[in-house]
C-alpha cells in the first residue's frame, strides 16, 4: 500500500479549474520532486493535500495509507502524519515559537494517547532541533514568524517538521529565498529527517535543492496535471532547457 | 536551563481548560438575612446598624445618599441597557447568624462554595491548581454583602499588616478609615460612587506600615449569590512610606436570567516610595448567548500616588459581566511617581465593555504607562476609553499608551476613545493603536500543525495578551489564561 495516492484530482478556485486530473503515488522511504512553472498549481496542490479551506475539490481522491482523507479537516490530516511547509509562512505575533511548537507536539501526543512532554524536557528537544538548523536559542522565544527574515521563516518550517516527525512532509518552495549556506542547512535537515518509514514531496520551481536532497522521482506539473515523470536527470534537463521545452 | 519567561509562556498551553462554559455559575443554598428591595434613608440607617457602625459613619453614608438622590446615571459610555430600577434592588443580603469569629465557625456550605471556586478558605491550602511551591496567599472572602472569612490574619499582624473587612476596619481602625475613605474617590464623584458610598456593604481594608514589604499576596474573592441583590463592595488600601503590597481581586456570580448590579469603589493610597500592585481577574456571570442576564459591573477604581517616587499599578483581566464600565485610574501627585494600567478585556456574545483608565499628572517628572488589549467576539462591543491629563505643574511628565484590539468574527465591534489634555510643552505623550483580526491563515497554520481551531484561537488571543499577563503573578497568569480559554469556547466557526 502506498503512503500517498492521489488519483485524478480536480480542483477549482473561484470557479476556475486549477488542477485537472492530477495523479501521483508516493511510497514510504521515497523523495519526490514536483516541479513546474509559476502559476502552474504547485501550491494549490500542496494546500489541497493539507485540506486548506477555499479550494473546491470537484473530483478525484487523496488517500494516505489506504484511507481516503479527501474530506478530513486539516488537523485530522496532520494527526495522520501529513505536514505542509508553507511557501509563505504566516506570522502569529505574541505566541512564542516555543509555545506554538509545544501546542502542536502536545496535540499529536494526545491523539496517540500519550502524555504531553514536560515543559523543561520539551524546551531541551526544541533547542536541540534549533541548533541543528543553526538557529539561535532566542529564536524560540520570539513570536511565531514575527519579524523573521525570509530564510528564518523557511528554517522555522523545517524545525516544526523535525519536532513533529510526520509520515509525509510536503515542502512548498522551502528552497526559495535561501542563500547557499541556509540552503545547505535546510537540506541537511531534510536529509536527517528522511527514513524508510516516511516520505517527502519537494515542491519547487528550481532544481538547485535537488543537488542536496536527491529525489527518487521528479514530476512536472503544467496545465493542472503531471505531464511527465522521470528520475533525477529530468530536473537537470528542465534546468537546461526550461519549462517551455515540454510544450514542444 | 529554561528561563522563567519561557516557562511563563508555556503556562497557558499546559492547562487545557476543563469542561463547562461558566463553571462558577452554581447557587449556594443558604439561609439569608436579606432586606426587602428599595432604598431610602431608613435602609441606609439599617445597613449601618447591621454593621454596628459608629455615628460618624452613619452620617457619612446619609450625606452620600442625599447627594446621590440629586444625581443622574451617566450616559456617555458606549454601552446600552434599559434603565435600572434602583427601588427594585435589595441593598443587603448576608448568610444568617452571627459573624464567625474564626475559620472554624464558618458555615460548611460557604466553605464548600469557595472550595468549588478553587479558593479553599484554610491556611494550609494554596489556591487550587497552583504548584506546591507557589507562594502563600491570604484571602478575604466576601459573600453578597459581608466578609465571611479572612485567612492568615495573625501572620500578617506579626508584620504589622492590617488585612480585614472594611466593616471591621471601621470599628477597629477608625482613624485610618476616617482619614482616607472618600479621599481618592469623593462621595459625589459619580452616580455609582455616590450610591456605593451610601450603601456599601463589604470589601477589604489593607494597611501596610512604613518600610514593610507585605509578606504574602493578599486577595479578596467576591461572590454574588443572592437573587435581586446588588453588591456594593468598598475597598481601601493604604501603603505607608516605603511599603509594598500586591493585591488580587477575583469575582464570580451564579447564572441568573435577570441582570444584577455590582457597583464597587476601590481607593488606593501610596505614600512616599510606596508601591501598590492591584490585579483583578473579573469573571462575573456575563449573561447567556442570547444576551439574557449577567452582571452590570459599574465600578470606580482610583489610586492616589500621594508620595514622591510612589507607584501604583493596575492590572485587570476582564472576561465577565454583561456590561463593564470601569476605569482604574491614577492621580500622580508626588514628584517622580509612577502609574501603570495593564488591561485585557474580552467580550463575546452580547457583552459590552467600556473600560480604560485616567492618568492625571500633577507632580513633576511623573510617568504613566497604559497597555490595553481588547478582544471582541460574537456580537459584542468593546471600547477603550482613556484620558491622559498633564497639569501645569507636571514638568517633564511622560505617558506611553498602547491600545490594541483583536477581532474574532464579523459581527463584533472595537472602539478606541483616547483623550489627551495637555498644555505642557515639556510633557512627552506617545500613543500607539492597532486593530487586527484572527486571520484564516493563522488558523490554518495552527490546524495544519494539529491544533484544533478553538485551542488555536485561545492560543492566539493569549499571545495577544502576553504583555499584560506578564505583569500578573505566575499563578494568576495561569488562571487568566485558563479563563480566556473557557470564555472563548464556541467563539470560532
Ligand atoms: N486563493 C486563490 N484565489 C484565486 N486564485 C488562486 C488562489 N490560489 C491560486 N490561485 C490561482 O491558481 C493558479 C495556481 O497558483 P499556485 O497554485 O499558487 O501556483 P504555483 O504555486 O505553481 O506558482 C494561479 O493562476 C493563481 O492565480
Ligand atoms: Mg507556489
Amino acid at each position: 500500500m502506498s503512503l500517498l495516492n492521489v488519483d485524478d484530482l480536480r480542483v477549482d478556485v473561484d470557479d476556475k479549474t486549477i488542477l485537472n486530473g492530477l495523479s501521483l503515488t508516493v511510497d514510504a522511504g521515497e523523495v519526490h520532486a514536483v516541479m513546474g512553472p509559476n502559476g502552474s498549481g504547485k501550491s494549490t496542490f500542496a494546500n489541497v493535500l493539507a485540506g486548506r479551506p477555499g479550494y473546491d475539490v470537484t473530483g478525484g481522491a487523496i488517500t494516505m495509507d489506504g484511507t481516503d482523507i479527501t474530506g478530513l479537516a486539516p488537523e485530522e490530516r496532520s494527526h495522520r502524519g501529513l505536514f505542509l511547509a508553507f511557501q509563505y509562512p504566516v506570522e502569529i505575533p505574541g505566541v512564542s515559537n516555543m509555545e506554538f511548537l509545544k501546542a502542536a507536539v502536545d496535540a499529536h501526543a494526545r491523539m496517540r494517547g500519550e502524555d504531553e512532554t514536560s515543559a523543561p524536557e520539551f524546551i531541551g528537544r526544541a533547542r536541540d532541533a534549533a541548533s541543528r538548523l543553526e538557529l539561535d536559542v532566542d529564536f524560540l522565544k520570539r513570536g511565531v514568524n514575527d519579524g523573521f527574515s525570509g530564510g528564518e521563516k523557511k528554517r522555522n518550517e523545517i524545525l516544526q517538521m523535525l519536532l513533529l516527525e510526520p509520515r509525509l512532509a510536503v515542502l512548498d518552495e522551502t528552497d526559495s529565498g535561501l542563500d547557499i549556506d541556509a540552503l545547505q542547512v535546510v537540506a541537511a535537515g531534510i536529509n536527517a529527517f528522511r527514513n524508510d518509514g516516511n516520505a517527502v514531496v519537494l515542491v519547487t520551481h528550481y532544481q538547485r535543492l535537488l543537488n542536496h536532497v536527491v529525489p527518487d522521482r521528479v514530476h512536472v506539473l503544467t496545465g493542472g496535471r503531471i505531464v511527465r515523470s522521470g528520475d533525477r536527470s529530468l530536473a537537470l534537463e528542465l534546468e537546461d532547457k526550461g519549462y517551455g521545452w515540454l510544450d514542444d | 536551563m529554561p528561563d522563567q519567561n519561557e516557562l511563563h509562556d508555556l503556562v497557558g498551553s499546559e492547562h487545557a481548560a476543563a469542561g463547562s462554559e461558566y463553571s462558577a455559575g452554581f447557587v449556594t443554598d443558604i439561609e439569608t438575612d436579606t432586606l426587602p428591595p428599595g432604598l431610602d434613608e431608613g435602609v441606609v440607617r439599617v445597613i449601618s446598624a447591621k454593621k454596628d457602625e459608629p455615628e460618624w459613619m452613619t452620617e457619612w453614608r446619609l450625606d452620600a445618599f442625599r447627594r446621590w438622590r440629586e444625581m443622574h446615571t451617566p450616559r456617555w459610555a458606549h454601552v446600552q441597557f434599559p434603565d435600572i430600577d434602583f427601588q427594585a434592588i435589595s441593598y443587603f443580603s448576608a448568610p444568617k447568624g452571627d459573624a464567625p469569629k474564626s475559620l472554624d465557625e464558618v458555615d460548611p456550605a460557604l466553605l464548600r462554595t469557595y472550595e468549588k471556586l478553587g479558593v479553599p478558605l484554610h491556611e494550609r491550602a494554596r489556591l487550587a491548581g497552583v504548584r506546591e511551591d507557589a507562594p502563600e496567599v491570604a484571602v478575604d472572602a466576601v459573600f453578597d454583602s459581608i466578609s465571611v472569612a479572612t485567612t492568615f490574619k495573625d501572620r500578617l499582624a506579626e508584620a504589622g499588616v492590617v488585612f480585614c473587612s472594611i466593616s471591621e476596619a471601621i470599628r477597629e481602625h477608625p482613624e485610618l478609615v476616617r482619614k482616607y475613605l472618600g479621599s481618592v474617590v469623593p462621595k459625589p464623584d459619580n452616580f455609582y460612587a455616590a450610591l456605593n458610598s451610601a450603601v456599601f456593604s463589604d470589601g477589604s481594608f489593607v494597611y501596610v506600615p512604613k518600610h514593610t514589604r507585605c509578606p504574602m499576596e493578599l486577595s479578596t474573592i467576591f461572590r454574588i449569590n443572592a437573587e435581586n441583590t446588588g453588591q456594593f463592595e468598598r475597598t481601601l488600601i493604604i501603603a505607608d512610606e516605603g511599603a509594598y503590597v500586591s493585591y488580587l481581586e477575583g469575582c464570580t456570580a451564579p447564572m441568573r436570567d435577570e441582570n444584577q448590579l455590582h457597583a464597587a469603589v476601590v481607593e488606593l493610597v501610596a505614600l512616599d516610595d510606596a508601591e501598590i500592585k492591584y490585579s483583578t481577574v473579573q469573571n462575573w456571570y456575563p449573561g447567556d448567548d442570547q444576551g439574557n442576564g449577567g452582571i452590570y459591573n459599574f465600578v470606580t477604581k482610583r489610586g492616589a500616588c500621594l508620595g514622591e517616587r510612589s507607584k501604583i499599578s493596575w492590572t485587570q483581566v476582564e472576561t465577565g459581566s454583561a456590561i463593564t464600565w470601569k476605569y482604574p485610574s491614577v492621580v500622580l501627585r508626588g514628584a517622580d511617581s509612577v502609574g501603570e494600567f495593564y488591561s485585557v478585556a474580552l467580550t463575546r456574545n452580547f457583552q459590552q465593555a467600556d473600560t480604560g483608565t485616567k492618568m492625571t499628572h500633577i507632580g513633576p517628572r511623573t510617568k504613566s504607562t497604559i497597555i490595553s488589549k481588547g478582544i471582541s467576539a460574537g456580537r459584542s462591543q468593546n471600547s477603550y476609553r482613556g484620558r491622559v491629563r498633564m497639569n501645569p505643574g507636571a514638568k517633564g511628565a511622560r505617558n506611553y499608551t498602547q491600545c490594541d484590539s483583536l477581532l474574532i468574527g464579523e459581527n463584533c465591534g472595537a472602539h478606541t476613545f483616547p483623550y489627551i489634555e495637555s498644555k505642557l510643552p515639556s510633557a512627552m505623550i506617545e500613543h500607539e493603536a492597532t486593530t487586527s483580526k484572527v486571520s484564516d491563515e493563522q488558523l490554518f497554520l495552527c490546524q495544519q500543525r494539529g491544533i484544533d481551531p478553538e485551542k488555536a484561537v485561545s492560543m492566539i488571543v493569549n499571545g495577544f495578551c502576553r504583555d499584560v499577563f506578564r505583569t500578573l503573578p505566575m499563578e494568576f497568569a495561569m488562571e487568566a489564561a485558563q479563563l480566556l480559554e473557557v470564555s472563548l469556547e464556541g467563539a470560532v466557526g
